[in-house]
């Protein structure tokens, strides 16, 4: 499986889209393959502030439930109203409509932390 | 997975393997949790067919002059209702009447039944029926190796193995089976059973030929869409027709009567545990199994805690996302005085207390024919 370069990887299966000083979060392509079909996700609301690593939402299945792991500081300012709705979009573009929370960021250097594609790819195969 | 190489594997696990089947750990078994996803695998069940690998269920013989009043003194169930051919089901019970585990009786012939029995309960199953054999002429065996078995459920399963057999399947009634019928070129004991809410067979082979059946089976039931189906629809499928799953809603601290299972217990004879459960009757349940529907998000899981009013009135036994209802629901135990259909709970779901109702169960019945 390869991840889709320019974004940025954490060891708990999110991804990062830097745009500008805002990251937008989602889970991964192995994310959801290993959850199975989302049935429910918890997101957080706008106006929410976390330190990286802090437990900020969670994604369940039909017969698990997985928190999530915000992988930068920042402020909730845009949640992902469809998931409500429509939480299968997790499953099926993960990078795209699956898309969870948009945080502003603390602090932009933070993703100096996270893994690139091929860096997440080698630790995805890794795991398995 | 290093894991597989200690648990047991059913005559079908390679298959599931090159299926890409996800694997897991149940009862001691490696076995196929989903293959194409829990959610399309339960819907095919529910429209048209799906195939489970069930070869880890265990399989106890009892024979004997005296099995008929062996198995009266040990299970819950009148075997008197029993004739060749036909199944009951059944619990076996401590003396405090708590669940040993919860199983099918098969009348293969005079004094000659078979038990169909819980994969992880086998070896407990099994250890207590030959301690409470003393003085009864009967023998009993665990020819589990003996069998494989699948199971085709959904509205199309009797029509994918109508093209496997000349033998008349439609002659077979629930809860009713037929041994020794040729099927894709084996013979195979037949049984119109299931663990789905839907119609549907068990089908017992010998463990060699499994495969063989499995790909037979599905290359017939092509046309009508049949998945293959892991333990993860098998549990869904199961729970929406409250069908009860030990672990869950039945263990050693849970009676029948509280399970709402008095169908399968006969008061009438004596057997272990009757008298716990008499006494249970007269003095009122300690708790009931609701079935409830959340009306706030959330979803409910196994050993959640219900309130009422503030109060912790019981726990969750099964909950999930439901496929075929679209709903959260789930099955509790709750304290006898709100196990009453409309009565408002709260669930705690993670910290966070959420609303849920009690509705009837079954929660998901099939059309009649």
């Amino acid at each position: 499986m390869t991840y889709p370069e320019g974004l940025f990887y954490s060891k708990d299966h999110e991804w990062v889209k830097l745009e500008g000083n805002r990251a937008r979060i989602g889970i991964t392509e192995y994310a959801q393959g290993a959850l199975g079909d989302v049935v429910y996700a918890e997101v957080p609301s706008p106006g929410d502030e976390f330190a990286a690593g802090d437990n900020f939402g969670s994604v369940e299945s039909v017969k698990s439930v997985s928190d999530l792991y915000i992988p930068v500081s920042g402020k909730v300012v845009e949640v992902n109203g469809e998931l409500d709705g429509s939480p299968e979009l997790i499953n099926r573009d993960p990078y795209g409509k699956g898309w969870v929370a948009v945080v502003e960021m603390d602090d932009p250097g933070e993703t100096s932390g996270l893994m690139s594609a091929s860096d997440y790819e080698a630790f995805v195969g890794e795991s398995d | 997975m290093n894991k597989s190489e200690e648990l047991k594997k059913t005559p079908l696990f390679e298959l599931h393997n090159r299926l890409g089947a996800k694997m897991a750990e149940f009862g001691g078994w490696a076995m196929p949790m989903q293959y194409s996803g829990i959610i399309e695998e339960h819907n095919s069940v529910r429209s048209g067919a799906g195939i489970f690998d069930v070869s880890h269920m265990g399989e106890i013989r009892v024979r004997g002059k005296d099995s008929f009043g062996f198995l009266q003194h040990m299970t819950t169930n009148d075997i008197g209702k029993l004739q060749p051919g036909k199944i009951i089901y059944s619990l076996m019970l401590y003396a405090n009447g708590g669940a040993v585990d919860d199983f099918l009786v098969y009348m293969l012939g005079e004094n000659d039944y078979l038990m169909v029995v819980n994969a992880s309960n086998l070896d407990k199953d099994f250890s207590w029926i030959i301690e409470h054999t003393a003085g009864y002429d009967v023998k009993a065996e665990d020819i589990s190796d003996e069998y494989g078995e699948v199971a085709v459920q959904g509205p199309k399963a009797e029509d994918t193995l109508r093209k496997l057999t000349d033998y008349d399947l439609s002659g077979i009634a629930y809860y009713e089976f037929r041994q020794d019928v040729e099927m894709a070129g084996m013979h195979v004991l037949i049984s119109r059973t299931g663990y789905t809410g839907e119609d549907g067979f068990e089908v017992y082979m010998s463990p060699d030929r499994a495969e063989e059946l499995w790909n037979a089976i599905v290359k017939a039931g092509g046309e009508y869409g049949i998945k293959p189906c892991g333990l993860g629809a098998r549990d869904t499928l199961r729970f929406e027709a409250r069908m009860p799953l030990y672990g869950h809603e039945l263990d050693k601290d849970t009676t029948p009567l509280e399970a709402g299972l008095s169908f399968a217990v006969s008061l009438d004879k004596d057997f272990i545990g009757r008298d716990a459960l008499l006494k249970e009757k007269q003095e009122g349940l300690k708790k009931k199994l609701i079935g409830f529907e959340m009306t706030d998000k959330g979803i409910p899981r196994q050993d959640y805690e219900v309130y009422k009013d503030g109060s912790k009135i019981g726990y969750v036994t099964t909950g999930t996302h439901s496929p075929t209802l679209g709903k959260n629901i789930g099955l509790a135990y709750v304290a006898p005085e709100f196990a009453k259909t409309g009565v408002e709970l709260e669930i705690m779901i993670r910290g966070r207390l959420g609303r849920a109702v009690i509705v009837r169960t079954p929660f998901y019945k099939r059309a009649a024919k």
